[in-house]
């Protein structure tokens, strides 16, 4: 315990990188993510084509390889990343990416086929019909899954320690470098720190689905 | 493709044109995306087959030395999976318990190692386990870690398996007399491990994309393997490195969702099964209850 008191600012710091990497590198997997289901219900195969590959090539690499591209093969292409927390963040970004237009795409197809078809025949207009009847629904569908992708964004996050950004994880490893009798006590407490994290969305994702649930 | 089918009704004349308007353009930018990516790579120099070479010429050993680390990270994921199989099972099966005392110190470690990074774990089992006197060599170190991360995640997919099969099944099991073991593993499980095969496979590719965490603590995997062969022949040839190591995860996690795929057909092919068939085959007719 006193190891973590005495290097309580390290361990905060540690805490508030966890989190900030985490919201960027999750606004931007969620912008992507969207505009690549987007791509993938569109009518045009080309785009489709596109979302269909980056989707089974980023899902089915590990995120660390795709870290490693970040960090190590980009400047050999003369396109370096200025700081280790940009390539974090695009490490996780474009790697959740692929999960969110999964869990969007699956989302859209959960609104039965009778919900789009009723729309049409009162007269909506297709743009319409995406923005009151199938959107409201499918993204009320995706709330869960979703918040799955944050949780596990959160907790991908600790990569990052492989890849010199000093959040949680490398605080803890760090820490039990110096201080070798309190190994336990650091990593609990470092473990306490993640599910403050992961155990709050939780909850609160649980309360947003209720709340926000479809009735079939 | 059936996801077409929610969002647009068959199109007329001027709809067609519309699409074929959007294919236009979207193949454009699609073919300067390819272009982009292409130009940059051509203008590094990266595109030279001589660098390319490398990842398929024999004599220089890094075709072999790559399978020979595919193997080291397929051990390691396959008794990981084995083990938190087996143990996600026993978890989900306290957690799914009556006794009280049963299934709150399930519950707990479910939702600790759940809550938790696994690379945390790693470095737990790497850095503290050796503390506490429990000393593993590297193959182990990295096996613990993910056995104690996915079992906690399998036993949450198993049990929200079970519950998902409807209550009447139970009920009948019940009905007839069987005890709760028996309607435990001769009717729930059965069908849980059916309808859950698609979640629990993609956690099975989640489990060997992990075994890459492995680099960390110095287990000789796939990724630990590039980065030995970046650093004897030189970042010349990084890329080409990074993008074969990729290439095998993409392919062998493919090959396992294929098969999945392929089980599950098999499985919902042969339906409530031969037993069903054959004493009242008039059933088969019926559609499924699930």
């Amino acid at each position: 315990m006193q190891a973590i008191l005495e290097n309580r600012e390290l361990f905060w710091s540690g805490f508030v990188t966890t989190l900030s990497l985490s919201v960027v590198a999750a606004l931007l997997a969620f912008v992507l993510g969207t505009l690549l289901a987007a791509f993938r219900v569109s009518p045009f195969p080309p785009l489709q084509g596109l979302a269909v590959v980056y989707v089974e090539a980023v899902r089915n690499t590990p995120l660390t390889v795709v870290w490693f591209f970040m960090v190590f093969a980009l400047p050999l292409l003369g396109l370096g990343l200025p700081t280790f927390f940009i390539a974090g963040v695009l490490a996780l970004g474009l790697y959740t990416a692929a999960f969110v237009c999964e869990a969007v795409r699956s989302g859209i197809n959960a609104v039965s086929a009778g919900q789009a078809e009723a729309a049409r025949a009162i007269g909506l207009t297709f743009t319409q019909t995406l923005r009151f009847v199938v959107l409201p629904q499918a993204l009320r569908t995706v709330v869960p899954p979703l918040g799955n992708q944050w949780i596990a964004l959160t907790k991908n996050s600790s990569i990052g320690a492989a890849f010199a950004i000093t959040e949680i994880t490398a605080v803890a490893q760090r820490l039990s470098n110096t201080n070798p009798a309190q190994v336990v006590q650091i990593f609990l407490g470092a473990a306490l720190a993640y599910l403050a994290i992961t155990l709050t969305s939780g909850g609160l994702l649980g309360v947003l689905e209720r709340r926000v649930a479809v009735l079939r | 493709m059936s996801n077409q089918a929610v969002l647009y009704d068959r199109l007329g004349p001027r709809g067609r044109r519309n699409v074929r308007i959007g294919t236009a353009v979207g193949g454009v930018f699609v073919l300067l995306l390819i272009g982009l990516a292409l130009w940059q790579l051509g203008r590094s120099g990266q595109l030279e087959a001589e660098r390319w070479a490398i990842l398929l010429d024999p004599s220089t050993g890094v075709p072999q030395g790559i399978l020979r680390a595919l193997g080291a990270t397929l051990r390691a994921a396959l008794v990981a999976m084995v083990l938190s199989m087996v143990l996600g099972a026993l978890l989900a099966a306290g957690r799914l318990s009556d006794r009280a005392w049963l299934r709150a110190p399930t519950t707990a470690t479910v939702q600790f190692f759940r809550g938790v990074p696994l690379l945390l774990l790693i470095f737990f089992a790497y850095l503290a386990l050796p503390r506490i006197g429990i000393t593993l060599n590297l193959f182990w170190t990295l096996v613990v870690g993910l056995t104690a991360y996915n079992m906690a995640v399998l036993a949450e997919v198993f049990r929200a398996g079970i519950l998902s099969i409807d209550r009447g099944q139970r009920e009948a099991g019940y009905a007839i007399g069987l005890r709760k073991y028996q309607v435990m593993s001769l009717i729930l499980v059965p069908q849980a491990v059916r309808r859950m095969l698609p979640t629990i496979v993609a956690q099975l590719v989640t489990l060997l994309k992990d075994t890459s965490l492995g680099f960390v603590i110095g287990y000789f995997e796939l990724l630990r393997q590039g980065n030995a062969y970046i650093q004897f022949f030189g970042s010349r040839y990084g890329l080409q490195i990074y993008v074969g190591v990729a290439a095998v995860y993409i392919t062998v996690n493919l090959l396992l969702s294929w098969f999945a795929r392929w089980l599950e057909r098999r499985s919902s092919a042969s339906p409530r099964t031969a037993a069903a068939a054959s004493t009242a085959p008039e059933l088969d007719a019926a559609p499924a209850p699930d």
